[in-house]
């Protein structure tokens, strides 16, 4: 009993911290990238005290709900937004022998049905802010996720199919370097599923500033806005996470698996959230028609590709 | 009562009243959102009852995919704040009495199938795995004919929603094609 308490308040740890740290890597790499300083003087080293001065800015700013808004579903939306990736980072392993909170039997499809709620906390607020824009956005998000969740969970089962199990640790015990190439397409449609699932860039599409304001989020403010970001950073974590455990062999690194386990994830969850913000900083924005052409034409028939390329591997070597 | 009957009579009261505040509710979206409820709490019976996979896809196919399909076709043709008059329909008593009576039909036949029958709960019993070694032994005949009914209803769908189809219409159609 003891130890899930202190795994769950591990976890309840790397949730406050890991968002907190790529929201910074964000501001940073991007900073550098496009040639420019951003902010370098609150806290002295390279400004690192920004996030928090930006906290504490949010947490000061008035709680405005619209007077047409649709009171609780609009405050309800935020939570409804963040908390689902709290619930996936208790089921994601870092490490060999028990290093996880859950450990579920069916911890891919627990993973997988997680993050879908997340995406009706930012329909719920498309709806709810009863406003033009947001309710445009509300429903690009729901159009995005409906085409890119079927390729996303077609390449989940096939690194399930091909380590024979859908427990996480267990995808992680089975993984060994030739799933590299074996998986590869899997790797990529998954990872390309998930930053659209996550709205990211460039499939920020129900975001898109020059159209729509800020789609779903327009008329929020203050710590419900705040929360609403905290979602996207925790989202890009669960996601990089994920990638990791599933095709990228978790926490199996070149020496000292058992001891150095969690290390290796961390740095390798670290260098796709690097990848994350790498895309946001150098892909335009996809246009609506192209984003579902993109998943019913690419990612679809990639991810049924794979899924027929595992088996046959499958059955060929079992 | 044991905890697991408490938690799983819960749980039932739960997806029974947000059920009842579906159709009650004179909001559009709040019957869809009370839908995400109803569906979840079914989800944490199935847990329950360890049928740990059930649960999962229960909530991957329901919340994640036809909850968000109704909320998108809702917003996509009214999306209206506030109540909705024309909610009310005239047929609701007819529809209370089908729905009650259907309700009865099956209490029913579970009462006459297993009166007080009880089945321990074993762990793993409703696993991942278990769950396919029935479906594709026991009862793969059903499932094949399942997914012949999924693709008639494909079908159906592409043929309803594409125009064009039909003798003399649209640019593609020549003779004998359906």
């Amino acid at each position: 009993m003891l130890e899930i308490i202190g795994k769950l308040v591990l976890v309840a740890a790397a949730f406050a911290l890991l968002p907190l740290l790529v929201g910074q890597a964000e501001h940073k790499v991007m900073a550098h990238m496009q040639g420019r300083l951003g902010p370098m003087y609150a806290g002295g080293f390279h400004g690192w005290a920004q996030l928090v001065a930006d906290g504490v800015k949010f947490a000061q700013k008035e709680d405005v709900v619209p007077r047409d808004a649709d009171r609780w579903v609009f405050k309800l939306a935020p939570g409804v937004a963040l908390v689902p990736y709290l619930l996936v980072l208790t089921v994601v392993p870092i490490g060999p022998g028990g290093q996880v909170a859950l450990d579920l039997g069916a911890g891919v499809f627990f993973a997988l049905a997680v993050m879908g709620v997340g995406v009706i906390g930012a329909i719920m607020a498309g709806w709810a802010s009863a406003n033009k824009y947001a309710l445009l956005g509300g429903i690009r998000v729901a159009a995005q996720l409906m085409s890119y969740e079927l390729p996303m969970v077609f390449a989940a089962s096939s690194a399930a199919m091909a380590a024979g199990t859908l427990s996480l640790q267990g995808i992680v015990g089975e993984w060994r370097w030739w799933w590299l190439p074996w998986q590869a397409v899997g790797a990529v449609v998954f990872f390309v599923a998930g930053l659209a699932e996550l709205r990211r860039p460039p499939f920020d599409m129900p975001v898109a500033d020059s159209e729509i304001i800020f789609g779903p989020y327009t008329e929020y403010g203050g710590l419900r806005f705040a929360l609403f970001i905290l979602a996207e950073y925790a989202g890009i974590v669960v996601l990089c996470a994920l990638t990791t455990v599933l095709f990228l062999g978790g926490w199996k690194g070149p020496f000292l698996n058992t001891e150095l386990g969690w290390l290796w994830t961390l740095i390798k969850v670290a260098v796709l959230a690097f990848c994350v913000i790498w895309l946001r900083v150098s892909y335009p924005r996809m246009r609506e028609d192209q984003l579902q052409k993109l998943a019913w034409t690419w990612l679809v028939p990639l991810s049924l590709a794979q899924l027929a390329l595992t088996g046959v591997l499958k059955v060929a070597f079992a | 009562m044991s905890g697991q009957e408490i938690v799983f009579t819960l749980l039932g009261v739960v997806a029974v009243g947000s059920g009842i505040m579906v159709v009650t509710t004179r909001r559009l979206v709040h019957a869809a959102l009370w839908l995400v409820l109803s569906f979840g709490a079914l989800a944490g019976g199935y847990v329950v009852l360890t049928a740990e996979f059930v649960a999962w896809v229960q909530v991957l196919i329901y919340v994640g995919a036809v909850v968000v399909l109704l909320l998108f076709g809702i917003m996509l043709t009214r999306a209206p704040i506030g109540d909705s008059a024309d909610l009310d329909s005239g047929n609701r008593w007819a529809a209370a009495a089908v729905a009650a009576a259907t309700a009865a039909v099956l209490v029913t036949v579970m009462v006459m199938g297993f009166r007080d029958e009880r089945m321990p709960l074993r762990a793993g019993g409703g696993s991942a795995g278990e769950l396919g070694a029935s479906v594709f032994r026991t009862w793969v005949l059903p499932f094949e004919v399942l997914s012949v009914l999924l693709l008639a209803s494909l079908v159906g769908a592409i043929v309803l929603s594409r125009t064009g189809i039909g003798p003399g219409r649209g640019p593609g159609s020549g003779e004998g094609d359906g």
